[in-house]
């Protein structure tokens, strides 16, 4: 069977991108721009910008001075790349090989598809209508060979080449419609070979000689002697799973089975996949069309049965099966690459990236919330409500060392409360101070320690802390917000107690 | 003859130990380990790791002085992992910690205001053997759910540490119950602050001996007081 091949060319993706998401666009020249070497160059114009004279590559302020009511935009490079790779997917519907054809095209291997469609002629109308549906101009051809259909799409006018007459097809395009860089195709034009009739008779050491082997390579391919590959996108497939059921399942233990069929058959794709998961939904469909769903987070990714199940199970009697269940659904929406933990060589010498801990967080935070669960590195601050970072991962290792060299409470108030104090000045421990309406005597105190606010995250007044120790032996941490001065702006607090 | 009775005694009594849940001790680590300082009170002559000890105390001070000593005990259990601190609310200061020898990035801090829930976390981590210490400030739990504890414990060598506010149940069976408090004075006659001290009551222990102790942290481990040295006064001038 003969190879049949479409090229599909978008000559204006960027801007028709661009159009999609303003339709008022449709109606005013625009161009993208990019800087380079230190001016603005337009990177991609759009039909009425070049119908007037605009074209990629000219500079921004050259196309202004004959066109100033040009509107320009930033253009995003990678975009096009990951837009071309998702509409390859989506032309999966047309052939079930589809490829990118960087920097602006697709290309599709249609061979014994097109008769599914009602013959050639319907199938790329189809396939024309759908992308202008689309809101994206495109461009296409049909041909025996790659290099043919990918000629002809952009340079010819003739949509569906005929299986066999595609060599006599492209004789009368130009040489650069071979896909050989602008350079050469420039050459060739100057040495007056301004058609690829002209290049076949050609013997091909010559051509060899002169144009390097890139050209004679794209004339076999483009003819159909030498074989060309396409690199077709696979579509991820989602981590999903279904169980549908013949009778309707209302009971807990019917679900739990359903929940540990899907469980069992999810897991071993991701431990074969070397994946594993930190987020699941469990979705059930009701008889009387209604979904109840459920969902748990992982704090590492695990690909772990017993243990996602026990996670699932603290939540499943929440699940309102109401008349009954008929389809089951478990999706792993957020999957991380697995590293399978390794045995500790010592016994006893756990550390905190235990698997049996983590699994233990992911239960805590599980029933009483993901953000009860934390740990604590130390940050470089000297201000004590930022000297300590939350984290909720258990990989992170602290980057500086916990300090020693000053002295910190063991229990903190969760704000600073204020008292009463008797103090000598100028810059003397309280003598006695007044909390909660208990009086202290001071009989021994350290400090002061004077913390400055860090400007440059908070203004205020900075703090002098001093540790002071009661009759009783009780010791807290007092601070002075600000100077002694006339205004009377500064304050006592006491700020946390010390063991 | 008599030699031979005291031993078989001794031997018996280990066994009956053994039964009621206390391993008996490594050799290296008698009178070692966490707290051996008081190791005559305890059965078998150490600190009883896997089992439940309970702390009283009633204000933020006293509170402070209990989780001071804990974390003193607990800092010798983690070198066997990680451990975790249960709390209502937001109260630890991390950085104190490292001053009684823990790493505090290796304890994770689980706050949850239920009490149901944290004895719920309680029980789960006390069955997780990854972790070597589980410290929970619950005010309450019956008899029946300090039995769970205990259990999960036997299997998994955990040890838990119970801080109890002003508590009102005290049919319990923790193999220990704590008072500590604050303790006046210095050991030395310097000016300043000195090492943190406290008086450590144990009022209840299972086939031990109570007591009271004055007890300080000097340099990374557990100390008797000694006796208290004379103060200078502060040089005060008053002013207005």
């Amino acid at each position: 069977m003969t190879k049949r091949f479409i090229s599909i060319w978008f000559p204006y993706l960027s801007t028709d991108r661009y159009a999609l998401r303003d339709p008022a666009l449709h109606h005013t020249a625009f161009v993208l721009r990019a800087a380079s070497h230190g001016r603005m160059l337009v990177t991609a114009a759009n039909a009425i910008a070049r119908s007037k004279g605009v074209y990629p590559g000219m500079a921004l302020a050259d196309a202004r001075a004959f066109l100033p009511s040009l509107r320009a935009f930033d253009d995003q490079p990678g975009v096009n790349e990951k837009l071309l790779h998702r509409m390859a997917e989506w032309c999966i519907r047309f052939t079930p090989a589809a490829a990118v054809d960087l920097p602006d095209g697709i290309i599709l291997d249609a061979s014994g598809c097109a008769h599914l469609w009602g013959g050639e002629e319907a199938y790329l109308r189809g396939m024309l209508q759908r992308f202008s549906q689309k809101g994206f101009q495109a461009k296409m051809a049909m041909a025996d060979t790659i290099g043919a259909a990918w000629a002809m799409a952009r340079f010819g006018n003739q949509a569906i080449i005929r299986s066999g007459t595609h060599i006599e097809a492209i004789k009368p395009l130009p040489p650069a419609a071979l896909r050989i860089d602008t350079a050469t195709a420039e050459r060739l034009h100057k040495l007056g070979l301004q058609q690829i009739a002209d290049l076949l008779p050609m013997q091909r050491k010559a051509l060899r000689r002169r144009f390097g082997p890139l050209i004679i390579q794209r004339i076999n391919q483009a003819a159909g002697t030498e074989q060309e590959f396409m690199d077709p996108v696979i579509p991820a497939e989602p981590y999903q799973e279904r169980l549908p059921c013949l009778e309707p399942v209302s009971r807990i233990e019917g679900i739990e089975i359903a929940l540990q069929r899907l469980l069992a058959s999810l897991c071993t794709r991701l431990s074969n996949e070397g994946k594993g998961l930190r987020a699941a939904v469990f979705r059930c469909y009701r008889i009387d069309g209604k979904m109840v769903e459920t969902s748990i987070g992982t704090s590492s990714a695990s690909a772990n049965q017993s243990h996602l199940f026990r996670l699932f199970s603290l939540k499943l009697s929440a699940l309102a099966p109401g008349p009954g269940i008929e389809l089951f659904v478990l999706e792993a929406p957020k999957t991380e690459d697995y590293v399978a933990a390794q045995e500790p060589f010592w016994k006893g010498s756990a550390t905190v990236k235990d698997q049996r801990i983590a699994e233990l967080v992911d239960r805590i935070a599980g029933k009483t919330g993901k953000a009860s669960i934390h740990r604590y590195l130390p940050d470089e601050h000297y201000w004590p409500e930022r000297a300590v970072r939350k984290v909720s991962t258990l990989q992170e290792e602290p980057v500086t060392e916990w300090r020693l060299d000053r002295p910190r409470p063991l229990q903190v108030l969760p704000l600073p409360e204020p008292i009463d104090v008797t103090a000598p000045i100028p810059d003397y421990p309280p003598m006695l101070f007044r909390h909660r309406g208990k009086l202290h005597r001071v009989v021994r105190a350290d400090g002061p320690e004077r913390i400055e606010q860090e400007w440059w995250i908070q203004e205020g007044q900075h703090r002098d802390y001093y540790a002071v120790e009661d009759e009783q032996g009780c010791r807290y941490w007092l601070f002075r917000s600000g100077h002694y001065d006339a205004e009377k702006t500064y304050r006592w607090f006491i700020h946390g107690y010390f063991p | 003859m008599l030699a031979g009775k005291a031993d078989m005694i001794a031997r018996l009594q280990q066994d009956i130990l053994l039964l009621q849940g206390f391993k008996p001790a490594p050799v290296e680590q008698a009178g070692q380990g966490p707290l051996g300082l008081l190791g005559a009170a305890f059965p078998n002559g150490c600190f009883p790791v896997a089992a439940i000890h309970e702390f009283c105390c009633g204000g933020m001070e006293a509170a402070a002085a209990t989780c001071g000593f804990i974390a003193g005990i607990v800092s010798a259990l983690m070198k066997n992992g990680p451990a975790l601190w249960i709390s209502p609310a937001p109260g630890i200061y991390p950085p104190a910690l490292k001053f009684f020898g823990i790493e505090p990035h290796r304890i994770l801090f689980a706050e949850i205001a239920k009490e149901q829930h944290a004895r719920w976390a309680m029980e789960e981590a006390l069955k997780c053997g990854g972790l070597s210490a589980v410290v929970a400030e619950i005010r309450e739990f019956s008899f029946t759910e300090s039995r769970r504890f205990q259990l999960a414990v036997e299997h998994s060598d955990v040890t838990g540490f119970i801080v109890r506010h002003k508590p009102k149940n005290l049919a319990t069976t923790a193999v220990t119950r704590w008072q500590v408090t604050p303790l006046a004075g210095s050991s030395t006659s310097l000016p300043g602050l000195g090492f943190p001290r406290w008086n450590v009551e144990l009022l209840k222990v299972r086939n031990g001996k109570p007591g009271s102790w004055p007890i300080e942290w000097n340099r990374g481990r557990f100390r008797f007081v000694q006796q208290p040295a004379k103060l200078a006064p502060l040089p005060l001038r008053k002013i207005g």
